[in-house]
């Protein structure tokens, strides 16, 4: 087994690995998992993070490998992790999107990572925004995080990419599709994959629309780009639209402001989890607890009133 | 837990079948498509830090492939991986890949149960 130190200077030197097995610590929330991120928080937040997010077949794995290509060609080193949906019944998952990545396989610069949501609502898994600070810390310049196929609302990517492309294909739905809220809203790149298909002008047309209808007064108008995964068609346009976002967000200082609201959102949400945690311990198998919970389901009681009180006992209990 | 199709084989429905076996065992399966090189088979498993790789192969060239893919797996100081493998295997041929450090091989007839057993026993967590 090896230590905590011996994992973060692995993954500090390049050590693949170390970079796998820390992976895996974090996906299995182990206890070491956090001290080695606590020791490789100050060496991250040099990536590009850039996520890719859109409905089941719409090309993701097949655009991100392509993107791999364009940007290993302009001397980038990638990571990529990808997200794929765990059976809420058994627990297990078919991790499938590294069968389209294989042509990278070999190459050192590059990493790809398969992960399953373990019961994760959102897009993504917990374990994802840690994995990507330990890609990050290891080096890569482009990360890479591709969600579980979406659906309208799975909008969690945001809050760990930076640049964020939604794929759509051709002949998904009407323009009324377009217009409503959820997933349309959080794209700085559209992308209309598959551009061979019949009605892919009309996909970007009907963005286009929803787009010029935005009331949201925004600098950076999301572009609308047509691609084909197979022939390699828009891929270099991409990979230009993507550096141009990245670099609007730095020369505007959105980058900054981001990187405030994230570290606000995070240390908010670690704060929560770990009140939680240390409430639920405090209370897991007290006979009053399990009195309270049979009351509120006899109606005795109502739940509102028994979690103030509960949550005022424990604070008081903590500053004794 | 990795489910790799080494060699020039293009017949992947039994894979497929097994993967999706042990997924519904909890298990999470990365599928790596169709032929692989050994050095393919290795870099997927490293990278994505599996406890098992489970070889399938109909071609014939599992006396060249699955001894190739331990060697790399003990260069790396990954042979602490349980490695089964599947397929089309002469029963002549099953002793040679065990001693190469093939755990188990599971041909025609076997009962997915048995896999789903075999590697619930024998993988080291």
């Amino acid at each position: 087994m090896l230590s905590v130190t011996e994992l973060v200077k692995g993954v500090l030197s390049g050590n693949r690995r170390h970079l796998a097995r820390l992976i895996s610590l974090i996906e299995n929330e182990d206890s070491q998992a956090q001290e080695a991120l606590v020791k490789l928080y100050k060496h991250t937040g040099k990536a590009h993070v850039i996520g890719v997010t859109g409905p089941p077949g719409s090309g993701k794995s097949s655009l991100v490998t392509k993107l791999t290509a364009e940007f290993r060609k302009r001397s980038k080193t990638i990571g990529v992790l990808c997200v794929d949906p765990s059976s809420p019944f058994t627990g297990g998952a078919l991790l499938g999107d590294r069968i389209r990545m294989q042509e990278h396989s070999l190459d050192d610069n590059v990493y790809v990572r398969s992960m399953g949501t373990r019961g994760h609502l959102g897009g993504l898994s917990r374990a994802a925004s840690d994995a990507i600070r330990v890609i990050d810390a290891f080096g890569k310049d482009i990360i890479f995080v591709e969600t579980v196929g979406t659906g309208q609302s799975e909008v969690e990517i945001i809050e760990v990419a930076h640049t964020v492309i939604v794929t759509d294909v051709p002949g998904s739905g009407d323009d009324i599709q377009a217009i409503k809220a959820g997933i349309m809203e959080i794209a700085d790149i559209f992308v209309v994959n598959k551009s061979d298909y019949p009605g892919a002008d009309k996909k970007v047309t009907e963005i286009n629309t929803m787009l010029d209808l935005d009331p949201r007064e925004r600098v950076w108008r999301p572009p609308v780009l047509l691609t084909n995964s197979r022939t390699g068609e828009g891929i270099a346009e991409l990979a230009d639209k993507l550096m141009e976002h990245f670099n609007y967000l730095k020369e505007s200082g959105l980058l900054e402001q981001k990187g405030l609201q994230r570290s606000r959102e995070e240390l908010q949400s670690i704060m929560k989890y770990k009140l939680t945690q240390e409430l639920s311990h405090k209370l897991q198998g007290k006979p009053e607890y399990e009195k309270a919970i049979r009351m509120i389901a006899e109606r005795k009681k109502d739940p509102y009133t028994v979690a103030e009180q509960l949550i005022a006992e424990f604070l008081l209990s903590e500053i004794r | 837990m990795l489910v790799a199709k080494p060699g020039l084989d293009g017949h992947d429905r039994g894979a497929k079948i097994v993967a999706r076996a042990l997924r519904d065992a909890g298990m999470e399966v990365i599928y790596t498509g169709l032929r692989q090189t050994p050095e393919m088979v290795v870099r997927a498993a490293l990278d994505e830090g599996v406890h098992c790789i489970g070889l399938s192969i109909l071609s014939g060239a599992h006396n060249a492939l699955f001894p190739r893919i331990m060697e790399l797996l003990k260069a790396e100081g990954a042979d602490d991986i349980l490695v089964v493998g599947g397929g089309i295997i002469p029963e002549d041929d099953i002793p040679d890949l065990k001693e190469a450090g093939i755990s188990e091989i599971f041909g025609p007839g076997t009962t997915l149960q048995e896999i789903i057993e075999y590697i619930r026993s024998n993988v080291k967590l």
